[in-house]
C-alpha cells in the first residue's frame, strides 16, 4: 500500500460488511469498495487513496467492530 | 513508527461468540446504526475509566443482544422496561453507571410509561434512545416515531395521522418534565452529525457520573433494511425525512438538576421509619441466642383461611428475631378462602441462595390432601407435623418423625380454631429447636393486631408446650407418637 509516510485507515476485511458508510464519509475519498468478497459473501471496503489526515470520520461512522483502525504517520524526526 | 489514532473499543469483546466462537462481526444487518452508537458508547466508557462498574440495560429489539458486545455488567431487560430496571439499580447500587439502552418501539411504545417515569423521578441514570422511525426486529412494522407517509410493513399505503397518529417527539416529551438534566437529539445522517453524536452521549455519562441526574439522548439511526434501501442511500433519507420531523439540536443542558442526587438518597424512607408508620416493630424483639443444628427447610401446607401463609410469616419474623436469615415464600391458588395454600421458609445462618425448598427437612401439614401432597417430599431424617384433627391417617414414611397432633381440636377447645397452626409451630419450635419460645411470645403480639386473638395464641403456646412435655420423650429423636 505504501503508507510508510502519511496517515492510513486500515480495514479489516473479515470483519467489514461492505456497507461504505466509510466511504461516503471520508472527506478525501480515501476508501473504495474492493471487487473481492469475504468468507460472509460482502464486497469488502479498502484505503486505496493516500491522502488520509487521519481523522477518523471513517472509524467513527463505521457500524461494524473494530473493522477500521487509523494509523497516525511518524512524526518528522522520530 | 505509525502510532494507532483510532481503534476498537476495549470495552467491548475481543470476539463475540455467540453465532461461532471466535467470531468477531455483529449480528446486525450492514449499515445499521446500532453498530455506531454501540462504537461510540464503548469509546467513550473506555474514556471515562468506568467500565468496571457500568450497568448496560439492553432492551427488546434488534439490539437485545448488545450482552454479547459491551464487556461491563449487562442485564436484558423486558421488552420497555430497561428504566425501571435501570432505576432499581441506580437505587441498589450507588457506585453504578446504569445505561439503558433502547430502541423506539420499546422506549415510545411497549415503555413510554416506564421511560416518562423514570425521566420525572430524575433517575441519575443514562438513556440512549434508537430512533429508527420502525420496529426493526419483528420485520419493519409502524413505530411510534414512524413519520407520516413513510411505508412499513403495517402502514402500506404510507401512515396517516387520521388513522395511526402522529410521530412522536420522544426528546420534546422528556423535555417538558422538570427533572432531566440534559435531554439532545443528534443523527447518524453523516460523519460531522456523528461526532456530534459522540459528544452527547459522552456528555450523557459524564453527567451521570458527576451525579447530575437524568440524561437522554435521542439518535436518529439508520435501519437500511427495513426502509429498503442501501445503507449509503439510507443516510441521506435520514437526512432529508426524518430530521426535518425530529429537529437535531440539543434541548437542555443544565449545569445540576433540580435535586441534589445526595438529597435524593436522603429523601428516602428507612425501613425503621415504614415499620414506625405502619405501626408495626415498635418494640424490636432481638434475641439472637440460637445456634441452628441444621439450616431449616420449612413447608407449611393447607387451606386458604387456615393461617398458612400468616404461620409462616410468623415463623419467619420470628427467625429474623432471633438474628438468622430466612426467607418466605408464599404459593396459592387464585381463591382467597377455600382453595390450597403453602409456604416455604427457610431458616439459616448463612445468606440464602433460592427461598425455594423443594425438599424439606420439616413440613407442617393442617390437611390431608397436603399430608398426600407433601410427605413423599420430606428429606429422609425430617419431621413432619400433623393437624390430626383434619388428616386422621399416620404418616406413612418411617424414614421421618411424625408427630400427630390433634391442634384444631385443641384449638376449638381453646375458643379459636384460627390457632391451632400457633399450636403445631410451638411444637415444631421446641422440637426443632429453630426458634425459642421466648421469641415467638415476644413476635406474636407485634404481628397481630386483635388482642383477643393475641390472648387466643398464647394460649395456644401453652397447650402446644405442654403436649410436648407429654408427648416427647427427653431426646426428640426417638419420637414416634
Ligand atoms: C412483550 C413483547 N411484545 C412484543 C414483542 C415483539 N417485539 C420484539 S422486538 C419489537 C420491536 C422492536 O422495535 P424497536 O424498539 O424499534 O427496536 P429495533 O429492533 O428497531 O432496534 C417487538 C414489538 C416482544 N418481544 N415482547
Ligand atoms: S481517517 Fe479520515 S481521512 Fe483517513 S481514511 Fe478515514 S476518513 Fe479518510
Ligand atoms: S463502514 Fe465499516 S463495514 Fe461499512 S464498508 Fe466501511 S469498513 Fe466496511
Ligand atoms: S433490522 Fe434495522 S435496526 Fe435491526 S439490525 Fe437490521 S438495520 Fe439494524
Amino acid at each position: 500500500m505504501g503508507t510508510e509516510e502519511s496517515n492510513y485507515s486500515q480495514i479489516n476485511p473479515k470483519r467489514c460488511k461492505g456497507c461504505a458508510a466509510c466511504v461516503v464519509a471520508c472527506p478525501h475519498g480515501c476508501i473504495e469498495i474492493g471487487s473481492e468478497i469475504n468468507q460472509m459473501g460482502y464486497q469488502f471496503a479498502r484505503f486505496a487513496v493516500r491522502k488520509c489526515i487521519a481523522c477518523g470520520m471513517c472509524f467513527y461512522s463505521c457500524p461494524e467492530f473494530g473493522a477500521i483502525t487509523v494509523f497516525k504517520k511518524p512524526r518528522k524526526g522520530a | 513508527m505509525h502510532t494507532i489514532k483510532h481503534q476498537k473499543a476495549r470495552s467491548l469483546y475481543p470476539t463475540f461468540d455467540r453465532k461461532a466462537p471466535g467470531a468477531d462481526v455483529s449480528h446486525y444487518c450492514p449499515g445499521c446504526g446500532h453498530g455506531t452508537v454501540h462504537n461510540l458508547i464503548a469509546e467513550a466508557i473506555d474514556d471515562l475509566g468506568i467500565q468496571d462498574r457500568t450497568i448496560f440495560c439492553s432492551p427488546v429489539g434488534c439490539s437485545v443482544f448488545a450482552y454479547y458486545y459491551f464487556d461491563v455488567g449487562n442485564i436484558q431487560c423486558a421488552h420497555g422496561r430497561a428504566p425501571a430496571v435501570a432505576s432499581a439499580i441506580r437505587r441498589t447500587h450507588e457506585e453504578a453507571i446504569v445505561i439503558s439502552y433502547q430502541g423506539d418501539g420499546d422506549l415510545a411504545g411497549i415503555g413510554m410509561s416506564q421511560i416518562v417515569h423514570a425521566a420525572n423521578r430524575g433517575e441519575n441514570i443514562t438513556v440512549f434512545f434508537i430512533n429508527n422511525a420502525i420496529y426493526g426486529m419483528t420485520g419493519g412494522q409502524m413505530a411510534p416515531t414512524t413519520i407520516l407517509g413513510q411505508n412499513t410493513v403495517t402502514t402500506p399505503a404510507g401512515r396517516l395521522a387520521a388513522n395511526e397518529g402522529f410521530p412522536v417527539g420522544v426528546a420534546e416529551i422528556i423535555n417538558s418534565l422538570q427533572a432531566p438534566v440534559f435531554v439532545e437529539r443528534v443523527s447518524l445522517a453523516g460523519p460531522v452529525k456523528v461526532m456530534k453524536a459522540r459528544m452527547a452521549i459522552r456528555k450523557a455519562l459524564r453527567n451521570q457520573v458527576e451525579k447530575k441526574g437524568f440524561s437522554l439522548v435521542e439518535i436518529l439511526s439508520p435501519c437500511p433494511v427495513n426502509w429498503k434501501m442501501t445503507a449509503v442511500e439510507s443516510r441521506r433519507w435520514l437526512e432529508n425525512n426524518l430530521e426535518p420531523v425530529f429537529p437535531v439540536g440539543n434541548l437542555r443542558d443544565l449545569p445540576k438538576g433540580p435535586f441534589d442526587q445526595v438529597d435524593k438518597k436522603k429523601a428516602r424512607i428507612s425501613d425503621r421509619k415504614i415499620l414506625e408508620i405502619l405501626g408495626v416493630g415498635e418494640e424490636e424483639v432481638h434475641t439472637g441466642t440460637v445456634r441452628l443444628k441444621e439450616e431449616q427447610n420449612f413447608k407449611i401446607a393447607g387451606f386458604g383461611g387456615q393461617g398458612v401463609l400468616s404461620t409462616g410469616i410468623l415463623l419467619a419474623n420470628c427467625a429474623i428475631a432471633e438474628g438468622l436469615k430466612t426467607t418466605w415464600l408464599p404459593s396459592y391458588g387464585a381463591e382467597m378462602r377455600g382453595g390450597t395454600a403453602n409456604a416455604s421458609i427457610n431458616i439459616s445462618h448463612e445468606t440464602i441462595g433460592s427461598p425455594i425448598v423443594s425438599f424439606p427437612n420439616a413440613l407442617m401439614v393442617m390437611n390431608l390432601p397436603s399430608l398426600d401432597a407433601f410427605e413423599d417430599t420430606v428429606r429422609p431424617g425430617g419431621a413432619i407435623y400433623v393437624n390430626s384433627s383434619l388428616a386422621p391417617r399416620k404418616v406413612r414414611r418411617e424414614d421421618v418423625t411424625a408427630y400427630h397432633i390433634p391442634a384444631s381440636d385443641i384449638a376449638n377447645d381453646l375458643g379459636g380454631i384460627q390457632c391451632a397452626s400457633v399450636i403445631l409451630l410451638t411444637v415444631y419450635a421446641l422440637v426443632s429447636g429453630a426458634i425459642t419460645i421466648e421469641t415467638l411470645q415476644k413476635v406474636i403480639p407485634l404481628a397481630i393486631k386483635r388482642k383477643n386473638l393475641v390472648d387466643l395464641n398464647m394460649r395456644a403456646i401453652e397447650v402446644g408446650i405442654a403436649w410436648h412435655r407429654e408427648n416427647c420423650p427427653k431426646e426428640e429423636k426417638t419420637t414416634e407418637v
